[in-house]
């Protein structure tokens, strides 16, 4: 087992979840609750990466941020070395090839509100921001969590864009599923075996916890009936 | 005082709104669909009409030609309107004291407690104090309007909307909580408008009557004026028994 590329990938993950969450909270609120004409837009392209084949966005974000742009030199001008080929390339590539899976469920989530339960705190004075601090992110907090969980895995298991962008370099841009094809590649077939079945187990266990989540994780998303006065008395 | 020139096209449904509301407590009266909760809805600020203008107290809240939308809310900057709907809307992660000082918590003058006095003081008034403690989840219908009423008059709007906002208490509750609300209400001088589809409740109140038709306004006066044909078919229904 490359324990090396094992924890690359899981600090990979950890760190495109934890941006990935930054970004998509704001971002979904503000898709849930606008009525822009940006929003058809905005939301086609944050979905992108669903359809875009990984490569592709690999082969463009490779020259964007490589040194024959003016964002690629600005960017390596600061960091003094260029984002492709390093981790920190790979976290950028990542993010963005995961924002669907972080974005939609919290969408989703955020939707699935009482539009009764915002328009009360609206009238409360609530500004957008203590509108989604206090409102939408405690009764939207499974979605938000079942975001989580499915950034971490899909970043687990990217290969195209990590390829593409990131090389295979030992301790800085190698994960699991590029040890993998280098398993296969060589005919490794035992290793190859014992690195996928690790990516496998990853996998279904995040995918049981995200299904077996507690149904009630702060009251789930919608107001009870009485809370919205269905019940008599 | 409410001065009110709204437009508002919803789908086939067409709401002209031309009037000024002075009384300190008027009703809106009409059957189902009249544009009543569309009504409320715009003096809100929850919708835009597509032209018109809204003045509470002088101040010009929604202007559509000079491009004003002052948001919804308490404060001074904002349009200082609180509504009642009939659904009570209560934050269900929320106890039922954190939901009647939600409102309060933009308010920098008001100390802590102070907030904890308010809100104490707006359940007593709806006849909640009980429930202070308790989750909304827990809660009947009747209750659960009865938070919703108290949370909206915590943080004393200048104008309060009230949308059948007791439908789910029986008459006599109904009428001891409206009973006291409109002493507070003209003690603290907070203007009210209440809408209702019942003929029996605009009649209870000494209020004007607005006669809500079709999304116009057919008549504004006094309920015995108003509702003049609504109360002979009660009297005769009552007969009839």
């Amino acid at each position: 087992m490359d324990w090396q590329a094992l924890l690359l990938t899981l600090k990979l993950a950890t760190i495109t979840t934890a941006i990935l969450l930054l970004l998509a909270i704001p971002l979904a609120a503000w898709l849930a609750l606008t009525t822009s004409r940006l929003r058809a837009p905005i939301q086609a392209l944050t979905s992108l990466p669903l359809v875009l084949p990984p490569t592709v966005l690999g082969f463009y974000l490779l020259v964007l941020l490589g040194p024959l742009t003016p964002i690629g030199r600005i960017i390596a001008s600061l960091l003094g070395h260029p984002l492709a080929f390093s981790f920190a390339g790979l976290v950028v590539g990542s993010v963005i090839y995961s924002l669907p899976f972080a974005v939609q469920p919290i969408v989703a989530g955020f939707s699935a509100i009482d539009s009764s339960l915002t328009d009360a705190a609206r009238l409360l004075g609530a500004s957008p921001l203590r509108l989604a601090r206090t409102i939408l992110v405690p009764l939207a907090a499974r979605s938000i969590l079942a975001a989580a969980i499915l950034s971490f895995l899909h970043t687990l298991g990217e290969f195209g864009v990590v390829l593409m962008l990131g090389g295979d370099i030992p301790g800085s841009t190698r994960t699991l599923s590029i040890v993998l094809f280098n398993q296969v590649e060589g005919f490794d077939y035992t290793a190859a075996n014992r690195t996928a079945a690790m990516l496998l187990i990853f996998c279904v266990v995040a995918l049981i916890a995200v299904y077996a989540r507690p149904q009630t994780l702060f009251g789930g998303t919608n107001a009870s009936p009485a809370a919205t006065g269905d019940r008599n008395g | 005082m409410v001065e009110l020139q709204l437009n508002a096209q919803r789908g086939s449904f067409h709401l002209q709104i031309n009037c000024t509301l002075s009384a300190p407590w008027t009703v809106i009266f009409g059957p189902s669909g009249a544009g009543k909760s569309t009504l409320l809805r715009l003096i809100a600020g929850l919708e835009i009409p597509d032209s018109g203008r809204i003045v509470l107290d002088g101040k010009v809240i929604t202007d559509t030609r000079g491009r004003v939308q002052l948001l919804p809310g308490p404060l001074s900057s904002q349009r200082g309107v609180g509504l009642v709907a009939q659904q009570p809307a209560l934050f269900p992660h929320q106890t039922v004291s954190a939901n009647v000082a939600y409102g309060l918590a933009h308010l920098a003058q008001l100390d802590q407690q102070t907030r904890r006095q308010r809100v104490t003081a707006m359940l007593e008034l709806v006849g909640a104090a009980q429930l202070a403690n308790r989750s909304p989840r827990a809660l009947s219908g009747g209750e659960a309007q009865r938070v919703s009423l108290a949370r909206a008059l915590a943080p004393m709007p200048s104008l309060l909307l009230l949308d059948e906002p007791l439908s789910a208490l029986d008459a006599g509750a109904r009428d001891q909580i409206l009973t006291r609300l409109q002493t507070w209400l003209a003690d603290q001088k907070i203007q009210t408008i209440l809408v209702t589809h019942d003929a029996a409740d605009a009649l209870a109140t000494e209020a004007e009557v607005a006669l809500l038709q079709e999304g116009t306004l057919a008549a504004l006066g006094p309920a015995s004026h108003v509702l003049a044909a609504e109360r002979i078919r009660l009297l005769t229904r009552l007969r009839a028994r």
